[in-house]
């Protein structure tokens, strides 16, 4: 593996990203399986890099699984997306930052087809007018939420309590990125790196004091798929996909996967649950699993953020592990605590993944 | 194990690692010429067999390239040995010879796996 | 007066010269690199008799020298205009301004940079060679033959039309040449490494010469390289270093997955980024594949929109060593036509 080939084509795909003042776009399903990661990006632009970002009630889906599932027109969700940009236009903002790599994959497709046609736009206009009395400017620049702790990495290693090195070894974590499919595979000059070997996350990973592991289904989807796992009976898909990926990195021995898609970072945890308790297969030697984390828990960790605050108990595969690999402190008695210390209800433990 | 209404899906991958190679190496160490293949099919337009069956003798080839003998059998027994396909091959390649040594090349493996299970 | 300014001192350059010489006229070659013989000099052997690049190299070599040929070598042309007198003034990057009365361009192609397929890793997994990487360590080849790191290799794979037939790299065009090349070099490959597979992923074969299909039917029978249809899509390196491509095999229509030591990319030729420079300077017609466009596809292959300026050579395409050699002898000819008209 050359560094050096790997720098030449990232030098040919980096990427505006706005320095301040961002308007938020969460996403859908963050919310509900990894709930900090989210609360955890507003608390590291805010505290530790004092940005302004505007994290607005009004906003709302941006509708790309039901688009992608053949539930909604195409119509209504450029309708949904104009709306955002009508509240980032109300709230006197022109950065975006989406929380979700769909939902940036749809905003980025929308723009583009926008410039391409511009008809296009005028009729969303009418349409958001008509509907909800509301006009709108498109976004000046349109980040990922992991292009901006892309972009702040280095702000974020000098703040950094611990680095992503066994504490006992000395060495590097080895560290699997997955990068969503529509961050940059649609348009491979709007993501950081662009599609073949990004950077967004394997800048940080370096920059943080892990190796980025390139294992040779590094590309493959993590089988989401929408609907191939939306209907129970399609969902053998899905889980194929993932195993496929999980076979592939095994022989790498990673230490964790960083995801920077919702989706991604959720079916690669809880598919390796799924996994196990079908075929009583675990993917790395002692039989927990790999855990998986998103770019803001991963950033999190580095600053000493504590873990239960982080919502690490809520991934399928568990992170202590990782944890005690780090060094980083945790108390074991709270993991299940709510925020005013009552004792919240232990889950069941799989049949065949350790915890 | 739990049963969660659904189940992975075998790979459709070819994986040239572990290809069953054993009756393509018999043919060909035993008609070279049939490495020549092109894949052109004319040995297929012109079956007598494959005209009325679901016979192909050049996909058959490909298969048994690929290691995929389950159908090998059953297909072999569809050809009549007209020797058409010999007439047509423009790469001169004995494809009768090639029937008939794939059905004793698979006669042999049948055989040796059921010695094998026998034992 | 120079009668002809020849640009490339590549074998369309030279043998065009020699023929020129030799019909009387004062011909002068400027060569942009520092040594004459163009890509030939990074070539082990050719296709289809696998005798030595150096040998062909040679014979111009002595050819030059017998007749004491004028070469303004590490020269590069930087623009031609022609005259209201029809006599054409050619700059160059030394200080000398040359006026000649006709111009052949012999500047020949370059080789697509592979690192523009970025999917296939070029320069990034080691084991990941451009077919002409692979001739430059044949060439310096001693001993035992091994992959850039040092394994003994089982498994190799040729990738045809890389940077051909794509438009996704800009070029919608076939080289025609890297098909029997890739032909050629496996049956190399074999006859160093017995023991290997050997591997050609192809989209469609154009064995278009004499002597090329017998080369093909050599390579399938004698040497049992096996020919996969389907063209490759991604490579990724494995824990050992090998490399895991991801081809379909499109006559199973199956995907598959295929591991190799060694992967070789047969890169296509582009018309050189220097005779598009003076291409512009000159108002030469280029055709779609940016190569100088021909003025008769059929009966004047060596004459373009500018009277007076000729191609020899893959200037105008990509050409063989034997295309090229013919299409340089016939450039002297057209030559020698258009200067005996302005007499």
């Amino acid at each position: 593996m050359n560094l050096e080939g790997k720098k030449q084509i990232w030098s040919s795909y980096q990427k505006d990203i706005a320095e301040d003042n961002y308007y938020y776009a969460r996403s859908c399903i963050r919310q509900n399986f990894y709930p900090a990661s989210e609360v955890t990006f507003l608390r590291i632009l805010r505290e530790e890099l004092g940005k302004n970002i505007f994290d607005d009630p009004n906003h709302t889906t941006c509708t790309g699984i039901g688009y992608h599932s053949d539930i909604v027109p195409f119509d209504t969700i450029q309708t949904v997306i104009a709306r955002h940009f009508a509240l980032m236009t109300e709230a006197g903002l022109e950065n975006i930052a989406i929380s979700c790599v769909t939902s940036f994959g749809m905003y980025t497709e929308i723009l583009d087809l926008w410039e391409h046609f511009p008809e296009q736009l005028e009729k969303i206009r009418e349409y958001l007018y008509k509907a909800t009395k509301r006009e709108f400017n498109v976004p000046k620049n349109i980040a990922h939420t992991s292009d901006i702790i892309y972009k702040f990495r280095e702000e974020i290693a000098q703040k950094a309590k611990y680095k992503l090195i066994n504490k006992e070894t000395g060495e590097p974590l080895r560290v699997v990125e997955h990068i969503g499919c529509h961050y940059a595979k649609m348009f491979p000059t709007k993501g950081v790196g662009g599609a073949e070997f990004p950077q967004v996350l394997s800048g940080m990973i370096e920059s943080w004091g892990g190796n980025v592991v390139d294992y040779p289904e590094r590309r493959h989807c993590c089988g989401f798929g929408f609907r191939n796992y939306l209907i129970q009976a399609n969902r053998g898909y899905s889980v194929s996909n993932t195993k496929k990926k999980l076979e592939s990195m095994k022989p790498f021995k990673p230490d964790f996967i960083v995801a920077n898609c919702p989706g991604c970072a959720m079916f690669m945890d809880k598919w390796q649950y799924t996994l196990a308790e079908m075929e009583g297969v675990t993917y790395d030697e002692n039989g927990y699993g790999i855990p998986v984390l998103t770019y803001e828990e991963m950033a999190g960790l580095v600053l000493g953020y504590n873990p239960w605050d982080l919502g690490l108990q809520t991934h399928q595969v568990q992170c202590e592990s990782l944890l005690d690999k780090i060094g980083i402190e945790y108390d074991p008695k709270a993991k299940y605590l709510d925020k005013n210390g009552n004792q919240l209800p232990i889950p069941e433990s799989p049949m065949n993944l350790k915890v | 194990m739990r049963n969660f209404g659904f189940s992975t899906t075998k790979s459709r991958t070819i994986d040239y690692e572990k290809i069953d190679n054993r009756l393509i190496r018999y043919v060909l160490e035993n008609e070279p010429t049939f490495n020549a293949c092109l894949s052109c099919g004319s040995c297929t337009a012109i079956c007598s067999a494959g005209n009325l069956t679901s016979f192909n003798i050049r996909r058959l080839s490909l298969q048994i390239r690929l290691g995929e003998l389950e159908h090998a059998h059953e297909e072999l027994d569809k050809c009549m040995l007209c020797g058409k396909c010999l007439l047509e091959c423009p790469r001169g390649i004995n494809t009768r010879n090639v029937i008939m040594l794939m059905k004793k090349g698979l006669y042999m493996i049948e055989h040796e796996s059921k010695e094998n299970n026998d034992r | 007066m120079i009668d002809v300014l020849i640009i490339g001192g590549g074998i369309a350059g030279l043998e065009t010269a020699c023929s020129l010489q030799d019909l009387g006229y004062e011909t002068v070659i400027v060569e942009k690199e520092k040594t004459i013989g163009g890509h030939l000099n990074d070539w082990d052997t050719l296709f289809p008799t696998h005798r030595s690049a150096a040998e062909v190299l040679e014979h111009y070599t002595e050819e030059t020298r017998k007749r004491a040929l004028t070469i303004y070598l590490n020269t590069y042309v930087i623009s031609i205009k022609k005259q209201n007198d029809g006599i054409f003034e050619v700059q160059t990057s030394r200080d000398v301004v040359f006026h000649c009365k006709s111009v052949v361009l012999a500047s020949g192609y370059q080789l697509f940079n592979a690192e523009r397929k970025e999917e296939y890793g070029y320069k990034i997994y080691d084991n990941v060679l451009t077919s002409a990487d692979l001739e430059k360590r044949l060439k310096n080849l001693q001993g035992e033959f091994t992959t850039p790191t040092g394994v003994t290799p089982k498994r190799i794979a040729f990738i045809h039309c890389v940077g051909s037939r794509d438009e996704k790299s800009g070029n919608h065009y076939c080289s025609k040449l890297c098909c029997v090349t890739a032909v050629k070099q496996a049956i190399h490959m074999k006859q160093l490494c017995p023991q290997a597979d050997v591997f050609c992923c192809y989209m469609d074969l154009r064995m278009y010469g004499p002597g090329f299909e017998e080369m093909y039917r050599e390579a399938q029978e004698k040497y049992h390289v096996q020919f996969i249809r389907g063209r490759l899509s991604e490579v990724a390196e494995n824990a050992n270093g090998s490399l895991q491509l991801k081809v379909e095999d499109t006559l199973a229509a199956r995907p598959s997955r295929l591991q190799v030591d060694m992967l070789v990319l047969m890169v296509g030729m582009e018309t050189a980024k220097s005779t598009e420079l003076f291409a512009q300077s000159c108002g030469l017609e280029c055709a779609s594949n940016r190569f100088v466009k021909t003025k008769d596809h059929h009966i004047g292959s060596n004459q373009t929109n500018v009277d007076g300026i000729f191609t020899a050579g893959a200037s105008i395409g990509p050409l063989s060593v034997f295309d090229t050699v013919n299409h340089a002898k016939s450039a002297a000819f057209a030559v020698n036509d258009y200067l005996k008209a302005m007499k």
